[in-house]
């Protein structure tokens, strides 16, 4: 209720609104741009006549007859056969998000209930391994990985990705974990159960909201993820981001650009269904480490 | 909980944790302690029915077999460290001496892969993480005096340039400043200079890439911010208000102070996040202008015919002696609060 005194002047309306407007016009017209861009040929996205052939398609209908075209996009999924990277991305995201969900809530939750002095130096330790550049622990993987023939393989990256993510799904849950009531699993510790039974029967029932918000960073940091996926898969297994990645080698060829602007609008369309349909549980994520400090 | 029962329960994430962090780290530190095995020459003679030449030629099977055998390498002590590509302190020492003045110096430094690739990871990190921060909180001061109806989706389109992959976002942007692209043609038309290219100019790419980071960063602390200020307490902004104080002295003054805590966390994360800045120059193509830490060790890994391991490992340790120095006066105050609890 915003009372006389604290209603604000014309003019600040005015400043306010027009500086939030122009910062969505920065934050979101890329990718306008860019999902308009990429239904039409290259002559058009990269015009050097005139910027308004990418909105009218000018030379997309000379060349194929219709102002839209999905040139691109065959190219980039027939023929570059870029689904075959999609699929392995399904496979990695997957298993990343379960297998750390699942170890990350067991040792969320101990560390949320244990008042040892060890419990806070684990976390400390996490909080350091989680400011670790990615690929300086990649650099330390690869020798290894070459001499046991583990490189390149899917299941390897999505071992290395989980244990990347537990630092970050260790805080997190940890905090989390610290919001639901001691009394609950103690009450049950009292009537009998094991630590286990506790957690199985009291915690998890209502541990899903959290457990969701992790879930989705641990997704989030899996797909996004270019420096492992990129260094630690062979070329037949590669997952999307290290595939365009070496797609902007190889396509720079009349009309191929295209095919990896495609792709990057391809791999974009997940994610904004992602903030879509989960908006409220990013942003409480984004803020539960603040809050708590 | 008994030690055991947290023993159990937090040994699956323990393990990985040890496994894939704390391993590969020992594995870095060993290796580059190592240097790639140097070709196995050998002396072959040519015999010609006038006269018998001798030349070198390089071993294939030896140094195919010397490198199966000890994959390491050949031990190298701190050589890497101090080699042209890392510390280099003999030419660092040279240019000392041979420089007149301090800028001079500066440039002579800025020819060494290391302190390149330092100078623009610290300048990036430095730059980008206060634009972060301001600019975040006039987009939550801005989003937090709009109409409810309006907040969902802006803060829907604000998160856009943070989920989006970051090469994805990088390359987005490149494409649209690149010399075809809508921004870089209307640069070259504003000034009418066919041949301007953000990609060709030093200063020019630093600034494009610090901008693709503020871009890609700012939503994250609009949000904590945003968070934040629902928390404000409004009785305390009506006793200010009261008090007399203007609009601007309510921000400075009353909603600012509540932030700080905020502002420590931001920090935080952002310094941790820039400090490892790669895909950036990956999508934009930049690694000409300007290299990071993180993306010489990449080069070293992907970019030759032989992977230089070794020098792999030497920069990365100094990588993370850079995490470790960055982070410690956070592991500090943690520390000492966790001490003043315990007592």
């Amino acid at each position: 209720m915003a009372s006389v005194a604290q209603r604000r002047s014309p003019g600040l309306i005015f400043f306010s609104t027009a500086f939030i407007v122009f910062w969505l016009m920065i934050a979101t017209g890329p990718f306008i741009w860019t999902v308009w861009g990429s239904f039409k040929v290259q002559g058009d996205f990269f015009s050097k006549t005139d910027w308004r052939y990418a909105l009218y398609g000018v030379r997309t209908i000379t060349e194929t007859g219709d102002a839209f075209t999905g040139n691109g996009y065959f190219g980039a999924w027939i023929q570059q056969e870029f689904w075959r990277n999609a699929f392995n991305t399904v496979i990695v995201v997957t298993f990343t998000v379960i297998i750390s969900l699942t170890m990350g809530t067991l040792g969320g939750y101990a560390l949320a209930r244990s008042g040892f002095r060890y419990a806070f130096w684990l976390l400390m330790a996490a909080l350091v391994f989680r400011a670790m550049p990615h690929i300086t622990l990649v650099s330390g993987y690869l020798l290894p990985f070459f001499e046991w023939n583990l490189w390149g393989h899917l299941p390897t990256t999505i071992i290395v990705l989980v244990a990347i993510n537990q630092p970050f799904t260790l805080w997190m849950l940890h905090s989390f974990f610290l919001n639901i009531p001691k009394d609950m699993d103690e009450s049950a510790l009292v009537d009998g159960c094991t630590r286990l039974q506790a957690f199985r029967h009291v915690i998890i029932p209502v541990m899903w909201p959290g457990v969701i918000t992790t879930g989705l960073f641990s997704f989030l940091l899996a797909y996004n993820d270019f420096a492992v996926t990129s260094v630690l898969l062979s070329q037949e297994n590669q997952t999307m981001v290290p595939k365009i990645a070496s797609f902007l080698g190889t396509v720079r060829q009349q009309g191929q650009v295209m095919f990896a602007v495609a792709a990057v609008v391809s791999a974009m369309v997940p994610l904004f269904f992602l903030v879509l349909f989960f908006q409220r549980q990013i942003v409480s994520g984004l803020t539960t480490g603040a809050v708590k400090g | 909980m008994k030690h055991k029962t947290f023993f159990w329960f937090i040994m699956p994430s323990l393990a990985a944790m040890l496994l894939f962090i704390a391993m590969p780290l020992v594995s870095v530190a060993i290796q580059s302690l190592f240097v790639e095995h140097d070709q196995v020459l050998v002396e072959v003679e040519n015999c010609t029915p006038f006269k018998c030449e001798s030349s070198v030629a390089v071993d294939q099977e030896a140094t195919a077999a010397l490198r199966e055998e000890r994959p390491l390498g050949q031990f190298n002590a701190l050589g890497t460290y101090t080699n042209r590509s890392h510390l280099a302190f003999a030419e660092v020492r040279e240019a000392w001496n041979a420089s007149g003045s301090l800028y001079d110096f500066g440039a002579q430094l800025m020819n060494l892969p290391f302190y390149k690739a330092l100078a623009f990871t610290i300048t990036y990190t430095a730059v980008v993480t206060p634009f972060v921060i301001v600019l975040g909180l006039a987009i939550a001061l801005g989003v937090n005096a709009l109409p409810q109806l309006v907040k969902g989706p802006t803060i829907f389109c604000s998160l856009l340039p943070m989920i989006v992959t970051p090469l994805i976002g990088s390359l987005i942007l490149f494409w649209m400043v690149d010399a075809d692209g809508i921004l870089g043609a209307a640069l070259q038309r504003i000034f009418d200079d066919d041949q301007l290219s953000l990609k060709a100019s030093h200063s020019l790419t630093w600034i494009m890439l610090i901008v693709y980071g503020i871009w890609h960063s700012a939503p994250f602390s609009f949000i904590v911010f945003y968070a934040g200020l629902q928390t404000v307490p409004q009785e305390t902004l009506e006793a200010a208000q009261i008090d007399g104080a203007t609009r601007w002295q309510r921000v400075r003054y009353v909603v600012v102070p509540y932030m700080t805590p905020l502002v420590v966390f931001i920090t935080l994360m952002q310094l941790m996040d820039n400090f490892r800045v790669f895909e950036p120059i990956v999508g934009f193509s930049a690694s000409a202008k300007a290299t990071s830490l993180s993306w010489i060790i990449f080069n070293d890994l992907r970019g030759g015919d032989i992977q230089l391991f070794g020098s792999a490992a030497a920069t990365s340790l100094l990588t993370i002696l850079g995490v470790i120095v960055l982070l410690m006066p956070v592991l500090i105050r943690t520390w000492q609060e966790f001490g003043r609890k315990v007592v």
